[in-house]
């Protein structure tokens, strides 16, 4: 188990440099010379040529890239922002918990509604529970998380004004980006929970189970959902992904400081490195919480447990 | 043990049979109401993009009015006036022209870039196989819309470029599915047969490979436009994507908010087209899918 784990964690290592390389390929393509940004429209063409010898703007491609990689890793210095001056990490590091928070929200109320109806819907297959919940998942993938934002602000906030519209001061501002974020994925996590369950329902351990007189609820909790765990784990993982990219939209919505409202607003400023680190934060967090899940299936499955404890 | 020739009479059948599987397939298409009711609303949607031009004159998609600024919809205005005094009918009428361009152009790019690729790794294997899924395993490690943000960042934000970034970041989804399916088909016999007999690749793709893996191609392809159509307005609606005064619907819901409170239709309406037109892809993904490879279902 423990070669599995260090296996995984070691293969992260080319992933993330890898993610970095790209970002910054991109992020090298941005227009806008930094010194110009830095000192103004009416600073002389003699100090902005200076400013960018000084930001090593006219170095080679790769020098440029490793100078930034090796200030990364041991200084942990993403530069500083072209517009404040301050350094970019502790802006980025700031954002974090709030992009977290909806997120992890977003996730765990796609789950809470998603997964129950699932199995509902494939415990009673073709009864009317189904049919709705499947055409509710439908509607669900359908709608555009930013537009279901701005109508529950609508209906919440500026009708019936029980919650916040924006901010992200108490627990209460987290409630309606919740549900934003988690209808749309609540619906993939339907359709996939009630294939699977369907799938595992009709395994001949489940007959073999009902035929032994197994109560229903123990056929549907501890033989069909435990084997039909792993593919929901998968849709959970990427659907984690799409919700921390999904999340800037959202956080623009709701007027949320996460990283994602900073991406914007970095990308209007021409405000480079912000940028750069703020999409390399978001992307690291994805690729260790696709570890995470990598590890979660050995936990799950004791097949794969099996394969890598021998 | 006679062989024997083929005739003309067994050519003819041949392609009777082919026909019949184009048939097969609308039949069992027809019998899904989900799908039919998805088409009908996408053939709307395509109408009434391709004939815009004879349903509302193209000016009052720009044409401004002050005196007739946010007005609720009526009969001369169906779904009202914006705060600049234009049309919105017109514009989300127009609107549905991008959305169904960006839909339809990314997934094409994003099939034909990832098609060739994912053909490639499947049918040569070893070291190409290897390159092309490392890059698309890196590509894969950045969540899209981040990945498309950044693109549109490097590039500066027009329909062109958001396009490009949409397609780029579509591209490795389906790498790995024609990848997959053509790996399945290459291990078949025929496939080996075609390569004992001395055929060309290039012929063993177009001829053999191609014709199995498209029904699996098409159901992706399908179901993959709304996504693009949802992430593009997204893009939109944070000014990163198509720019004023073209219409877009997410940057006319964005365009909206400021006024939701007295003006809801205005945010009413292109909303309702970004969800139908989505739900119309998805209801006949879903459908051919059925249609297609009956042991899906379900």
């Amino acid at each position: 188990m423990i070669k599995y784990v260090l296996k995984r964690l070691l293969l992260l290592i080319p992933v993330i440099l890898g993610v970095i390389l790209i970002i910054f390929t991109i992020m090298y393509l941005m227009p806008g010379d930094p010194g110009r940004i830095i000192l103004g429209e009416n600073a002389s063409q003699e100090a902005v040529d200076q400013k960018n010898e000084e930001l090593g703007y006219y170095d080679p491609f790769f020098v440029q890239f490793f100078n930034y990689l090796k200030d990364a890793i041991t200084k942990l210095d993403f530069g500083e922002s072209y517009r404040t001056s301050k350094p970019v990490f502790d802006d980025v590091f700031a954002r974090i918990p709030n992009s977290l928070k909806i997120s992890f929200n977003g996730i765990l109320g796609a789950c809470i509604i998603g997964i129950p109806l699932g199995i509902l819907s494939a415990v009673k297959q073709y009864s009317a529970v189904d049919t709705i919940s499947r055409v509710t998942a439908m509607l669900a993938a359908a709608i555009p998380p930013f537009w279901l934002g701005m109508m529950l602000i609508f209906a919440f906030a500026l009708k019936l004004g029980w919650l916040p519209s924006s901010g992200a001061e108490s627990w209460k501002h987290f409630i309606l980006p919740m549900i934003t974020l988690a209808i749309p994925y609540a619906g993939s996590m339907l359709r996939m929970t009630r294939s699977t369950m369907l799938e595992t329902i009709r395994q001949d351990y489940i007959r073999t189970a009902r035929a032994k007189g197994v109560p229903q609820r123990t056929i549907v909790f501890k033989h069909a959902l435990r084997n039909a765990l792993l593919p929901i784990i998968t849709i959970m993982a990427t659907s984690f992904g799409g919700l921390l990219g999904g999340a800037v939209i959202t956080e623009s919505v709701f007027s949320i400081p996460g990283l994602g409202t900073l991406i914007v607003t970095g990308i209007r400023q021409r405000d480079k490195p912000v940028v750069l680190a703020a999409i390399l934060f978001l992307a690291v967090m994805f690729s260790i919480i696709m570890l995470v899940v990598d590890l979660l299936y050995a936990f799950v499955d004791p097949r794969i447990k099996a394969k890598y404890s021998k | 043990m006679s062989t024997k020739r083929l005739t003309n009479k067994d050519v003819v059948s041949a392609k009777g049979k082919k026909k019949s599987k184009f048939k097969e397939t609308w039949r069992r298409m027809k019998k899904n109401k989900g799908s039919m009711i998805g088409l009908v609303i996408l053939i709307i949607f395509a109408l009434a993009a391709i004939f815009a031009n004879f349903i509302s004159p193209e000016e009052l998609v720009t044409a401004q009015d002050a005196k007739i600024r946010l007005q609720p919809p009526s009969s001369e205005h169906w779904f009202g006036t914006d705060a600049f005094g234009r049309d919105v009918f017109t514009r989300v009428l127009y609107g549905s022209r991008v959305s169904l361009t960006i839909g339809f152009v990314t997934a094409l790019f994003s099939l034909l870039i990832g098609g060739v690729l994912g053909a490639m790794a499947a049918f040569y294997g070893g070291q190409v196989d290897n390159v092309i899924m490392r890059c698309m395993d890196m590509l894969t490690s950045i969540p899209s819309t981040l990945l498309a943000l950044a693109i549109v960042a490097a590039l500066g934000a027009s329909m062109t470029n958001l396009l490009i970034a949409i397609t780029i970041s579509s591209i490795p989804g389906f790498v790995r599915l024609i990848r997959s399916v053509v790996l399945t088909v290459v291990e078949m016999d025929y496939v080996e047969a075609a390569r004992a007999c001395g055929t060309r690749d290039a012929r063993i793709i177009y001829k053999h490979i191609l014709p199995n893996a498209i029904g699996t191609i098409i159901i992706q392809t399908t179901s993959s436009i709304s996504g693009m159509i949802l992430q593009a307005s997204g893009m939109s609606y944070i000014g990163m994507g198509v720019q004023p005064p073209q219409p877009e619907w997410g940057y006319m819901l964005s365009e909206s908010r400021e006024f939701m409170r007295e003006y809801p239709y205005l945010m009413i309406f292109p909303g309702i087209c970004v969800i139908l037109t989505a739900l119309s892809f998805n209801l006949v993904g879903d459908g051919l899918r059925d249609a297609l490879d009956p042991r899906l279902k379900d």
